[in-house]
C-alpha cells in the first residue's frame, strides 16, 4: 500500500476486492490496470489459479482415497472420505429418484470444491495478498499496491456464474433427455395455466412461456447470486474488520466462527439445490 | 458485475473436475462402500443363522440328553430287575440244593440208623439168646427156637 491516496479505508477495501487481471492488449499480455479496457477477454488469474488449485486438491485427496479404498476395515482417512461420500450419496438418493451416473459425482464435486473455496475465507484477509505484494515487489519489481490477490474464488461472480451455468446446461440437457424436445417445450408452454378449450389454451401460451422461462432462468441466477452474495458479504466484513487495527482480533475470531457455518451451509445449499433442480428437470409429472 | 472470460475458464474447469470425479473418484469409493455394506449385511445374516443353528443344536442336544437319561434309567431298571431275578433264582437253587443235601443226609442217617438198629437188634437177640442160654443153663437149639427169637427181635 504505497501510494498515499490509496491508504484510505475505501482504497484498502477496493484493493482487496479487485482481482488480478490478465489480458492481451495489442497482441501482448498485459496485467491489472492495463486491462480496464479489455472488456470480456479479461482473465482473473487469481480466481482461476486458486479455484483450479483447490479443485485439483479435492480431486487428489479423493482420488488417493479411492485408489486405496478397501472393502475391509477402512482406515481413518478412508472413513472420513467415505463419510463425505455417504453424505452426498444419501442426499442424492433421497432427492433424485431417477438413475444417473452423473448426479452423485456432480454433487460431490460441487460440495467439496465450493467448500474448499469458501474455506479460503478463513485465512486472515491480509496474509496472502500482503505476501503476494511482497513477492511482486521483490521478485518482479512491481509496486506492491499494483499486485492484486483475491484468494476466495467464490467471491468472484465469474466462478459462481460458471457453476450455475454448468448446472443450467445440465438441467436443460436432462429435461430434453427425459422428456424429449417436445415434452420440454410443452412443459414451458402449457403450464401453469392450462385449459380444455383449445383456442384459450393457445391464447395462454405466451403467458405460460413467460412465467416458465422466468422460473427456469431464475434457478441458475439464484444459485450464482446466493453463493456469490453470501461469500462476498462475508469477505467484506472480514476486510472491514481487518481495517480497524488491534481490535480486529476478537472481532475476527467471532466472525470467523460464525462464518464457518456460512461456509459449510452455502456449499451444502449449492449442492442440494443442484440435485433438486436436476431432479425437477428429470421428473415428468409437472 | 464484471463477467469476463474467467467464466469460460471456470466452466471448463468445472466440467473437467466433474468428469474426472465421475470417472475416477466416485465409482471406486461408492463401490467400496456398497461392497462393505453388503459384506456387513451378509455377516449379520450369517451370525443370525448361526445363532438359530446353535439354538437348534442346543434343543437337539437337550432332547438327546433326555433320551439318554431315560435310556440309562431303563437300563438300570432292567439290570435291577435282572439282579433281583438272578438273586431269587440263586436263592431258590441254593434252597433246592440244601433240601437235596438235607434229604440225602437224612436218608443216609435213616439208613445208618436202620442198619444200627438192625445190628443192635441182632446183638440184642444174640445177647438175649446168650442170656437165655445162661439162664436155662442149656443150649437151646437155635434152629428150633428161632421163631421165638424172631418174635423177640421183633419186639425190640
Amino acid at each position: 500500500m504505497a501510494a498515499g491516496e490509496e491508504l484510505t479505508l475505501s482504497g484498502h477495501i477496493q484493493h482487496h476486492l479487485t482481482n488480478a487481471k490478465m489480458c492481451t492488449v495489442d497482441g501482448s499480455v498485459a496485467f491489472n490496470k492495463a486491462c480496464s479496457e479489455a472488456g470480456f477477454w479479461t482473465w482473473h488469474v487469481d480466481t482461476l489459479a486458486w479455484s483450479i488449485g483447490l479443485g485439483l486438491l479435492f480431486l487428489w485427496i479423493f482420488r488417493s482415497a479411492a485408489t486405496k479404498a478397501t472393502t475391509g476395515v477402512p482406515g481413518k482417512f478412508q472413513c472420513f472420505i467415505e463419510m463425505v461420500v455417504e453424505l452426498v450419496a444419501t442426499n442424492v438418493k433421497d432427492t433424485y429418484h431417477g438413475k444417473s451416473k452423473l448426479i452423485a459425482p456432480l454433487a460431490l464435486t460441487i460440495f467439496v470444491w465450493v467448500f474448499l473455496m469458501n474455506l479460503m475465507d478463513l485465512i486472515p484477509v491480509d496474509f496472502l495478498p500482503a505476501f503476494a505484494g511482497f513477492v511482486g515487489e521483490q521478485a518482479l519489481g512491481m509496486d506492491s499496491h499494483d499486485v492484486y490477490m483475491k484468494i476466495v474464488p467464490t467471491t468472484d461472480i465469474n466462478l459462481t456464474a460458471a457453476l450455475a451455468i454448468g448446472v443450467f446446461i445440465l438441467m436443460i440437457g436432462y429435461s430434453i433427455r427425459i422428456k424429449g424436445v417436445l415434452g420440454f417445450i410443452k412443459e414451458l408452454t402449457l403450464h401453469p395455466f392450462s385449459s380444455k378449450n383449445l383456442p384459450l389454451q393457445i391464447a395462454l401460451i405466451p403467458f405460460n412461456l413467460l412465467l416458465e422461462t422466468i422460473a427456469l432462468v431464475a434457478k441458475p441466477f439464484s444459485l450464482a447470486l446466493r453463493l456469490f452474495g453470501n461469500l462476498y458479504a462475508g469477505e467484506m466484513i472480514f476486510i472491514l474488520i481487518g481495517a480497524i487495527g488491534l481490535m480486529q482480533l476478537p472481532l475476527h475470531f467471532v466472525w470467523a466462527v460464525f462464518h464457518i457455518l456460512v461456509i459449510v451451509l452455502q456449499a451444502f445449499v449449492f449442492m442440494m439445490l443442484t440435485i433438486v433442480y436436476l431432479s425437477m428437470a428429470s421428473s415428468d409429472n409437472h | 458485475m464484471n463477467l469476463n472470460a474467467t467464466l469460460l475458464g471456470e466452466l471448463i474447469a468445472f466440467a473437467v473436475f466433474v468428469l474426472f470425479c465421475m470417472k475416477f473418484v466416485w465409482p471406486p469409493l461408492i463401490n467400496a462402500i456398497e461392497a462393505r455394506q453388503k459384506k456387513i449385511a451378509d455377516g449379520l445374516a450369517a451370525s443370525d443363522r448361526a445363532e438359530k443353528d446353535l439354538a437348534l443344536a442346543q434343543d437337539k442336544a437337550k432332547d438327546q440328553l433326555k433320551d439318554a437319561k431315560a435310556q440309562a434309567a431303563d437300563i438300570i431298571e432292567q439290570a435291577k430287575k435282572r439282579e433281583a431275578k438272578m438273586l431269587d433264582e440263586a436263592v431258590q437253587k441254593a434252597n433246592a440244593e440244601r433240601e437235596n443235601i438235607l434229604a440225602i443226609g437224612r436218608a443216609e442217617l435213616e439208613a445208618e440208623r436202620n442198619r444200627l438198629r438192625e445190628e443192635l437188634r441182632k446183638q440184642v437177640a444174640a445177647l438175649a439168646v446168650a442170656g437165655a442160654e445162661k439162664i436155662l443153663q442149656r443150649s437151646i437149639d437155635e434152629a428150633a427156637h428161632s421163631d421165638i427169637l424172631e418174635k423177640l427181635v421183633q419186639e425190640l
